[in-house]
């Protein structure tokens, strides 16, 4: 295809992508750079009969007439990065030099915002996603074996948990785990405990969560082993019996050696998506003991009257950096399977 | 043909057909109990004291005079005005999956028939955005839009759909392209067609299961968008998902959360049926350009 007629091609989507996706993440470096006006503060003597004493007070107009000026506020170079709420470079050295035992150190570290959203963050996803692969491969092998008649309506009911946006899905089971509902109400009477409540602590919160992530994209990973079972060469599977291997033996270097590349690419799809955790936490209301990198940014940008910017732009940085380190493998890869087609 | 040997209950079997029949009941009965508790009053479906309530209704029984009750979707449609909400919804989809299929198959096309080093580069790029979570990108929307005096309506919205949509849609159209034949539209354009009469008169016609499947995932992502909508729409224009989380925050101090559950389960309904049609696209879409390699 020639250059012009790619490029007329290509234009439509290629302008779109780069107005509203590379463009907006510009704007999210340079917004992180600044910090919002302090407001204009003027002094003045007041002078009574005792003599004058200074009084300080806000200039409403001139910090509003600073505002229109410069909307972005005023410079803060790589400032918003390293403070508390960030990277905290500072704090982080005062808990290395303070704390006497590893555990302190690390107990100071969950405590700043940004450290405590990345753990939760990679711990949903480094749990979920292998969980995910594993189940859902088992899954489609059980699928695999059923009935021809029960596979489709499997696959039907198997769906709508993957389907369902996050918001309403993690809805419908919190109605469930909730004191009231069915099962959180069943666990309070196994455990004869009437306050036991699956939000009152950090580690139920978590692992509630990582429940819901596990349901929600199993029928993934399990639709898309399910596929790929149906292109396992039979010829293979009857040399593997032939040679006396059990079921067992056969799944295990037979089948999954033949899956391997559907595992990294659903491997990939994942992590994308895992690593955006975000609507779960605002249906379970799970923000007490749980925050997601995602959620903190929309935290930011929801202060009312008063949104961060700066601080939601900083932290978004960050998280496109540490989503960009961890997609690392999977592009030079692809790179290195670009390279060797076309030479 | 199934082997005697193959039929033969082993304990393995046994093992995986009881994990299967255990996942189907984990991933169908959430919906199952919702809909059904939709029905009945709260205290029937948070109910504390005893879970059966929730399926014979006791209180519904004694608060309406029968098992069954509509209250719930009668509040929520009517009184919540939720249909409002699927109205916003529903231009918000048709125009995202219209606009963004119509870009995308565009490009789509030009990346699966250019061999060219920057087509790969453009497909990269895609991946990587495609990774972006959406609340990064949405960040750096506000103030621009603020400026602009573009936030708030649904206009801005669609566009911004549209993009999010468009590495996905890139992806999946790229592939599905380069399974059609080169030789169709190279022998349209020996014929004298120009690149674009090809495209046309030659690939049009045969790309229609493709940009079914794909434009079924532009829909998911539309309708099923809470990120964007809830940031950028103002209150009037809201779409239903971010309406759900509003339910969620005014209903539970008035003692309606009856009404969140009958939107839940009206915004789940339509996927129902998609899903009943649609199953064979969405899974052939789910699977595209794994099982090809």
């Amino acid at each position: 295809m020639k250059h012009r007629t790619f490029f007329w091609f290509i234009l439509p989507t290629l302008s779109a992508m780069i107005l509203f996706i590379a463009l907006p993440i510009v704007s999210v470096f340079v917004q992180s750079l600044f910090v919002a006006h302090e407001q204009v503060l003027v002094v003045s003597e007041s002078c009574g009969p005792f003599g004058c004493t200074p009084t300080t007070s806000v200039d409403l107009e001139a910090t509003e007439k600073l505002r229109e000026e410069a909307p972005l506020g005023r410079f803060n170079g790589l400032g918003t990065y390293f403070n508390r709420s960030h990277l905290a470079i500072a704090e982080i050295g005062e808990a290395w030099a303070n704390s006497d035992s590893l555990g302190t150190f690390w107990t100071q570290i969950y405590n700043l915002p940004f450290y405590n959203a990345l753990i939760f963050t990679l711990t949903y996803t480094f749990v979920v996603t292998p969980a995910v692969l594993v189940l859902g491969l088992a899954i489609a092998v059980g699928v695999n074996n059923l009935p021809r008649a029960l596979k489709g309506p499997s696959i039907f009911v198997s769906l709508l948990p993957f389907l369902v946006t996050p918001l309403v899905g993690s809805l419908i089971l919190f109605w469930m785990v909730d004191g009231d509902g069915v099962i959180g109400a069943t666990i309070q009477k196994i455990f004869n405990d009437p306050s036991l409540s699956l939000k009152a602590s950090t580690a139920l919160t978590w692992i509630m969560l990582i429940v819901y992530g596990i349901w929600h994209t199993l029928p993934f990973s399990f639709i898309t082993f399910y596929a790929g079972l149906q292109t396992v060469p039979d010829d293979t599977l009857e040399a593997a019996q032939i040679d006396g291997a059990s079921k067992w033996q056969t799944m295990i270097h037979v089948v999954v050696p033949h899956l391997m590349p559907l595992v990294s690419f659903v491997t990939l799809m994942l992590i994308m998506d895992n690593l955006r955790v975000f609507e779960p936490i605002v249906s379970f209301s799970a923000e007490a003991h749980a925050r997601s990198l995602s959620w903190v940014i929309f935290n930011d940008l929801r202060e009312s009257g008063n949104p961060l910017y700066a601080s939601a732009g900083a932290t978004s940085l960050l998280t496109i950096i540490i989503v960009i380190f961890l997609m690392m493998p999977v592009l030079v890869r692809t790179w290195r399977d670009f390279t060797r087609k076309s030479h | 043909m199934a082997t005697k040997a193959q039929s033969r209950m082993t304990p393995l079997k046994l093992f995986s057909y009881t994990f299967v029949a255990l996942w189907l009941i984990i991933a169908a009965f959430p919906f199952f109990w919702t809909f059904w508790g939709s029905f009945k009053v709260q205290a029937d479906f948070l109910s504390k004291a005893d879970w059966r309530n929730a399926l014979y209704g006791a209180n519904t029984i004694a608060q309406t005079g029968s098992a069954f009750t509509a209250e719930a979707y009668r509040g929520a449609w009517i009184d919540e005005e939720f249909w409002f909400n699927f109205k916003n919804t529903g231009i918000v989809v048709f125009f995202t999956v219209v606009i963004s299929l119509t870009f995308g198959t565009l490009g789509g096309y030009a990346l699966a028939r250019s061999g060219f080093r920057y087509a790969f580069w453009i497909l990269m790029a895609a991946l990587v955005f495609r990774a972006m979570p959406h609340i990064t990108l949405v960040s750096g929307y506000l103030l621009p839009f603020f400026e602009w005096n573009v936030w708030g309506i649904l206009p801005t919205t669609i566009i911004v759909l549209v993009a999010i949509n468009q590495p996905f849609t890139l992806w999946m159209l790229h592939s599905f392209f380069k399974n059609i034949p080169k030789d169709m539209d190279e022998s349209a354009m020996v014929d004298g067609c120009t690149r674009f009469q090809a495209f046309r008169y030659v690939i049009v016609p045969v790309m229609w299961p493709g940009v079914i499947t794909t434009g079924l995932f532009s829909f998911l992502l539309a309708y099923n968008d809470f990120t964007v909508a809830a940031m950028l729409l103002s209150e009037e224009n809201e779409t239903i998902i971010p309406a759900i989380n509003s339910f969620m925050g005014t209903t539970q101090v008035e003692g309606k959360v009856m009404y969140a559950v009958a939107a839940v389960v009206s915004t789940v309904a339509p996927l129902f049926v998609l899903i009943l049609f649609f199953q064979r696209q969405i899974v052939s879409g789910l699977t595209a350009g794994a099982v090809k390699g």
